[in-house]
């Protein structure tokens, strides 16, 4: 399910070549994806806020509408700070991680012409496959007795990667960026390759190293490429489910229990639907306040960066 | 241009929430048409798979007219499955469940249908089965499933080889298990297996030591939501046994990571890399059927949960469920009802049913069935047959008892238990504050 969450963000790109062509055969191409996204995302979306005022254990077919009280016992809940905290742990060390590998591995593989075909390919297969099914493989590779440490006998590999509280947030981590640097690396590529070769080749002369060219050049030249792709990391990972389910559940304790995991055992475990969508409606929030933020900090995206090609 | 993508991007957050938000959507296609065609789901996996099945098979082939349709799910994701259907209006007409506080809750939601008139019509299939097994089926006075299947009480599993390698003996008392503990570490043998991400496993030794110290009653209040009753100072002590058994390692090394939906933990025994488990009776069918030789060769042995020294509780209580249950759906059409009751008289208490569950190593919640336990697992079927029958007290498991809502707290607070992330004290007073909802 999250796999799908950041290609809907990127709606933001059509708008930049807007007008000009006939703009009624665009109408056309967007409604199908439009009406998609109105039944799939706005039509849920407003049940969930309106849920967020009710109460509803999610079996009576009576749902009662109770105002706030769900919302008290949202954010009264005292599962609420620490669900927020590992939620901005998670996304904050996963940029970390992601960002850097991303933008290194992006610009190789926009450079090397001979691999940059296959590499491309090779590691893009991560994103293929679904979180659950890469959370199954590592639950069972990390296994501390039947997993790859205990198989190989390398004692080094045989530590409680999901057992103890900080290895589960840093395997998280590990299993997150496994999967979605390719995906980022993928726009980095495209963005550096949109580098006018004009630029380099005046830095050369003016004696300018490889070091000075990425961090004069490359860097500044991919600056909104940075903020979508942080936009997409992001949020992204503020609905990080599957894969924190499946390879921990939230645990040890509740080490990993990130905003989403709480809103699944409140909803469906607990059978609290209104406090449930009221945490959905604060991650929804948090989104969207993220997103804006990001695009403050990056400046106008209309802007053109060429100035000077 | 400005306003454009803000409403792009809070859309773009907007779904990704709500796609996170519908997880458990169902797989569609449960809907049952005319013609008293039932749709029926029920857990996935050894040992009771397989029989399942055959009723079904059984009784689609004597009845041509009508038809039976099982979808089987694994046994934690089937929790949450069942309700999300159950609130969808997409519920199977054949609910499978534990009785106790989920089939209240469907029952206060007017989910299941009242099957009170249908027993006490029928004497003679109400005749047939364990009387004891209808308690958890009983709401208010009414019954609202059908018992199914076996009577699971929860046991002490041993590993006897392991035991022989190290050389100790079967533990008598709770002190035993206590002096085994380091004997096993120093060989570098987990004392127990626990799957302590599913948490509900970890409850089972919380029932056991809090039986075993205080007796029944401390549950029995508050399954009665009397307020303040986790307050009784044996609860305390219960608590910091157990947070002294994780201090001394008696659990395998990521025990908090296991999973008892894979079968790692019995995994863990029958191989011999743990020497104890407690666990379901259910789990000698799926050690008999994963564990090789394991069960055939005498490797695995068993006992009810020993007392505890000094400690209030009669020895012959047990844990577990009383039998496992299946409900009507409220919302089927009458011949899909019809359907479904016919099924319940006939097929479900019918010889080759008995048998078939025999055969999976269980004790069925069919009356009369010790005559047929003269199979390998014979000796395993009369002990849990006996323990069923001779306990005081056969309570049910509490996340069953309770309503899902405390069940939560309840689950929640064990983890963090086993975790050292709470105090004992700490426990009592969050467990206090969730009494009766």
């Amino acid at each position: 399910m999250t796999t799908l969450a950041p290609p809907v963000v990127r709606g933001q790109e059509p708008t930049r070549s807007r007008g000009g062509r006939s703009g009624s055969v665009l109408v056309w191409m967007v409604l199908p994806a439009f009406i998609m996204f109105v039944f799939f995302g706005i039509v849920p979306l407003l049940g969930v806020i309106v849920l967020s005022f009710a109460t509803w254990n999610g079996i009576t077919p009576e749902i009662e509408l109770t105002g706030l009280t769900s919302w008290k016992a949202a954010l009264t809940n005292p599962g609420l700070p620490n669900a927020l905290w590992v939620t901005f742990l998670i996304m904050a060390l996963s940029w970390l991680v992601q960002t850097p590998l991303s933008i290194l591995l992006g610009t190789f593989m926009a450079r090397q012409s001979r691999y940059r075909g296959f590499l491309a390919v090779f590691y893009f297969i991560p994103l293929l496959l679904s979180s659950a099914a890469i959370a199954i493989t590592y639950k069972s590779l990390l296994d501390p007795n039947f997993g790859l440490g205990a198989g190989l006998g390398i004692e080094a590999l045989n530590q409680d990667w999901l057992g103890q509280a900080n290895l589960a947030i840093a395997t998280l981590i590990f299993v997150v960026s496994w999967q979605f640097i390719p995906f980022h690396s993928l726009i980095y590529q495209g963005a550096v390759r949109q580098i006018p070769q004009s630029m380099y080749e005046a830095a050369q002369i003016d004696g300018a190293g490889r070091v000075r060219q990425f961090f004069n050049i490359t860097l500044p030249q991919i600056k909104y490429t940075i903020i979508t792709s942080s936009t997409l990391m992001v949020v992204g990972s503020l609905t990080f489910f599957d894969l924190i389910w499946v390879l921990t559940a939230g645990g040890p304790g509740d080490a990993t229990r990130a905003l989403a995991v709480q809103m699944y055992q409140l909803g469906f475990q607990a059978s609290l639907m209104g406090p449930a969508s009221a945490i959905a409606v604060i991650l929804v929030l948090v989104g969207i306040g993220l997103s804006l933020l990001l695009r403050r900090i990056g400046g106008r995206a209309d802007q053109s960066q060429m100035e000077g090609a | 241009m400005k306003r454009r993508n803000f409403l792009t991007l809070s859309a773009g957050a907007a779904a990704g929430a709500a796609l996170a938000a519908c997880g458990n959507e169902g797989p569609g296609g449960s809907e049952s048409g005319g013609g008293g065609s039932a749709s029926y789901w029920s857990l996935s996996g050894e040992p009771g798979e397989p029989y399942r099945q055959a009723a079904i098979d059984r009784f689609n082939k004597a009845n041509p007219d009508s038809k039976i349709t099982p979808t089987f799910f694994q046994n934690d994701a089937y929790k949450q499955k069942i309700k999300t259907a159950l609130g969808a209006n997409q519920a199977p007409t054949l609910i499978w469940g534990w009785g106790g506080g989920g089939l209240k809750s469907y029952v206060e939601a007017g989910q299941v249908e009242d099957l009170t008139d249908f027993f006490a019509k029928d004497a003679a299939l109400k005749g047939k089965l364990l009387p004891g097994s209808f308690g958890a089926a009983t709401v208010d006075g009414k019954i609202y499933a059908m018992p199914v299947e076996t009577v699971q009480p929860i046991v002490l599993y041993y590993n006897k080889k392991i035991f022989d390698q190290v050389g100790v003996s079967a533990p008598q008392t709770y002190g035993d298990i206590l002096d085994l503990i380091p004997k096993f570490n120093a060989k570098g043998i987990a004392p127990f297996s626990l799957a302590g991400q599913s948490r509900w496993t970890n409850m089972m030794w919380l029932e056991f030591m809090l039986d075993r110290n205080a007796g029944s009653e401390v549950f029995d209040n508050v399954f009665a939501g009397k307020p303040g009753s986790w307050s009784d100072p044996a609860v305390l002590d219960m608590l910091t046994k157990v947070q002294d058994l994780v201090k001394a390692n008696a659990f395998q090394k990521g025990f908090a990571s296991t999973a008892a939906d894979t079968n790692a933990d019995q995994a863990l025994l029958y191989t011999g890399k743990a020497a104890m488990m407690v666990h379901g009776s259910w789990s000698y069918g799926i050690q008999k059927a994963n564990g090789g030789k394991f069960v055939p060769d005498g490797g695995l042995g068993w006992m009810n949960f020993p007392p505890i020294d000094g400690g209030k509780g009669d020895p012959s209580n047990t844990v577990g469920n009383p039998g496992q249950y299946l409900s009507i759906s409220s919302k089927a059409t009458a011949a899909d009802k019809e359907t479904a009751k016919k099924f319940f008289s006939s097929t479900l208490v019918d010889d080759e049913e008995k048998a078939g569950w025999v055969k999976s190593g269980g004790v069925p919640v069919i009356a009369n069935s010790e005559s047929l336990f003269t199979g390998d697992d014979a000796q395993f079927q009369k002990d849990m047959s006996a323990i069923a029958a001779g306990a005081k007290t056969f309570a049910q498991s509490w996340d069953q008892a309770l309503s899902p809502t405390a069940a939560e707290v309840l689950l929640d607070n064990i983890a963090k238990l086993f975790q050292l992330q709470v105090s004992p004290q700490q426990w009592v007073d969050n467990m206090n504050g969730v009494i009766g909802k």
